[in-house]
């Protein structure tokens, strides 16, 4: 028989059942629409984290101080405090790759502005600070190379931390207690939300790193270094160079261990994608098994149909059709059943995915290729579940068919 | 001289039902000639379904031999015993066997869809004429429950005639139908008999084996009787008869 012949005859018969078929397409429906959504959602927020990691800073490097190793007991990275301003300085001075270095030094405490006060981390940092880590200035100014040497006592709050302390006024200009050491108030940073790690990025102060360090904290090591390099693609490179500035800066021999350690965003990257790719795998094997379901599904209604249809089957090979006309024949149907649950399932999938996305405020990314991966897997589904099927109405003896009733 | 068509010699089958073999055709041997009309007549159990089963390719023989039209059938398999009954073979039932909710003129169109060699041009065209020489040209897209028995079994013969088959094979085709209709369907294979078709027909109704010209009959699977019929009844003439 010929092939849009088997065509019309699948889709004569799936239309004359309809609500039989919708049920049977139901279960492919679910699988690969679950499928689409879980990947679409999966790589979306893939895609989130990785938005958040730039936000993190332009071409971040991260350096921390290296661990305490005593009597072969090693402590945890930055229980050595083991940076100084004068890395920072000589990172300034020597690094070709990096355009902007900056110390951390941070420092606990409780905050008072009038009658309102809130427990936050006062970092200090240079005026870079704000280059490097994509931070913007809403309101006021930021502080200057100048204040760093004076070590002026001025301060630039996060969203979080104005709102906490200054309700209902503008809080430049105002003045604030921290640790009962005064300060005034020049700039407040814009907004820059959650990381995806959920910690509130508004909720700090940025200050002078020369005033915290000596005035809140105890005046020799800084916490963290943060350096941006010149260009994404030297990241390595600039990573190479800090490293070796630091060795020496540090007076380390060939075979001393690092006493400190460099982070860069890939890394960070790396791990948040093998979580949220790990996730994605799990949720996808799981709508995989609702496919295979479907798939079993189809093969169900199939057998019945073949059981319902063995008069027809009988006239059919009376009158001359190939036990191949008939296999083919139940074959295209289910072909045709899973295809078509596919098409309504990558539709609706997309249609959850979008809509999940906005509800949970991930967004969603469709793949064409998974798409793709779908079609053919669910085409594949009805073919191999329909086969037993249209294999069983094949090899059925036309004279038993005949008289079957 | 008429040729030779079907040439069955000593054929045998045997059921095996668990530890019984039960003999159902213990070696017949028939010759039909082109242009015949049998009525093969017998009991129940006499072996004439399994007989038309062989004579229709749907089951091949234990032993013994079968040649359709010089072709011996005993050694094909199923998909070429299937070609076979496409291009060769007509079937006719006792329960019309139609395909429901399909139009007449798609379940005649039915049989060329399954012709590789699309021996005919225009099936649509075939099919038409096939449904007008037997008087259904106005029943063209009529569904087999919207056909009464007789016009049902019309198009059945349609279904079987559309291809061209060197030989008919009809099944107690009049078994479910009142007397007048059992007249008409006669009439038309008496039609398409005088217009030189062959037809093996099974009854079991003495009347109805009247009109054949040559009259075969079993009884545990063996030959009883093989006859001309001398003076076949003519179904056109006691259609009239009846109406007056």
């Amino acid at each position: 028989m010929k092939f849009h012949k088997l065509i019309i005859v699948a889709l004569k018969s799936i239309a004359r059942n309809k609500m039989r078929s919708l049920l049977t397409m139901l279960g492919v429906i679910i699988g690969v629409g679950s499928v689409i959504t879980m990947v679409a959602l999966g790589e979306g927020s893939q895609k989130d984290i990785e938005n958040d990691v730039v936000s993190l800073g332009t071409n971040l490097l991260m350096v921390r101080p290296g661990s305490i190793k005593s009597g072969g007991v090693r402590g945890g990275a930055g229980s050595r405090p083991s940076l100084s301003m004068k890395d920072v300085s000589r990172l300034k001075q020597s690094a070709t790759l990096l355009r902007w270095v900056s110390a951390e030094v941070r420092a606990n405490g409780q905050v008072i502005a009038g009658n309102n006060n809130w427990n936050t981390t006062i970092t200090g940092v240079a005026p870079e600070y704000l280059s490097i880590r994509n931070y913007q200035i809403a309101t006021g100014s930021f502080f200057t190379h100048r204040d760093c040497k004076t070590r002026a006592k001025v301060a630039v709050l996060g969203k979080t931390v104005a709102d906490e302390l200054f309700p209902n006024e503008s809080p430049v200009g105002a003045r604030l207690r921290i640790r009962n050491v005064p300060f005034m108030v020049i700039g407040v940073l814009a907004e820059k939300g959650q990381s995806s790690m959920g910690n509130d990025q508004d909720d700090i102060i940025l200050a002078p790193d020369s005033t915290v360090l000596f005035r809140l904290s105890n005046g020799k090591f800084v916490n963290d270094i943060s350096a941006s390099a010149v260009s994404s693609e030297q990241m390595d490179a600039a990573k190479a160079e800090l490293t070796a500035l630091l060795r020496s800066e540090h007076r380390l021999t060939a075979k001393d261990e690092d006493d400190f350690g460099v982070r860069d965003q890939t890394e960070i990257i790396e791990i948040a994608t093998q979580v949220t790719g790990t996730l994605t795998l799990l949720l996808s094997s799981v709508a995989g098994v609702s496919l295979l379901v479907g798939g079993i599904g189809i093969m169900n209604i199939m057998l019945v149909s073949v059981t319902e249809r063995t008069r027809e089957i009988g006239i059919r090979l009376a009158i001359g059709a190939r036990p191949f006309d008939i296999l083919a024949q139940f074959l295209v149907e289910a072909a045709i059943l899973s295809l078509f649950g596919g098409l309504i399932g990558i539709l609706s999938g997309l249609g959850a995915a979008w809509a999940v996305g906005m509800l949970l405020g991930v967004s969603a990314v469709i793949n064409p290729t998974v798409v793709l991966i779908a079609v053919l897997f669910t085409s594949g589904v009805g073919v191999s579940f329909g086969f037993y099927p249209a294999r069983k109405a094949a090899n059925l003896n036309p004279i038993e068919a005949l008289r079957y009733e | 001289m008429r040729s030779e068509q079907i040439c069955l010699s000593q054929v045998k089958k045997i059921f095996s039902i668990g530890e019984n073999k039960v003999e159902a055709l213990g070696g017949v041997s028939l010759s039909i000639y082109s242009g015949e009309f049998i009525a093969v007549m017998g009991s129940s159990g006499s072996g004439k379904s399994t007989l038309m089963n062989i004579l229709g390719c749907l089951d091949i023989p234990t032993s013994g031999n079968y040649s359709l039209e010089g072709l011996a059938v005993e050694d094909l398999n199923r998909t070429e015993l299937a070609d076979l009954r496409n291009t060769k073979l007509g079937f006719v039932f006792q329960g019309f066997n139609l395909l429901p909710r399909t139009t007449a003129l798609e379940n005649v169109e039915l049989p060329m869809s399954y012709d590789r060699h699309c021996r005919i041009a225009n099936p649509r065209k075939s099919s038409i004429e096939a449904l007008r020489h037997v008087g259904l040209e106005n029943r063209l897209n009529h569904e087999p429950n919207q056909l009464s028995g007789g016009q049902q079994q019309r198009v059945a013969i349609a279904r079987a005639l559309v291809t061209e088959p060197a030989i008919i094979l009809a099944d107690e085709p009049t078994g479910n139908l009142d007397s007048h209709t059992t007249l008409e369907i006669l009439e038309l294979f008496q039609r398409l008999n005088r217009e030189g078709l062959t037809l093996v027909m099974v009854t079991h109704e003495t009347e109805v084996a009247e009109y054949a010209t040559r009259l075969v009959e079993l009884r545990d699977g063996r030959l009883l009787k093989d006859e001309a019929v001398l003076t076949p009844r003519n179904a056109e003439e006691d259609l009239k008869r009846v109406a007056s």
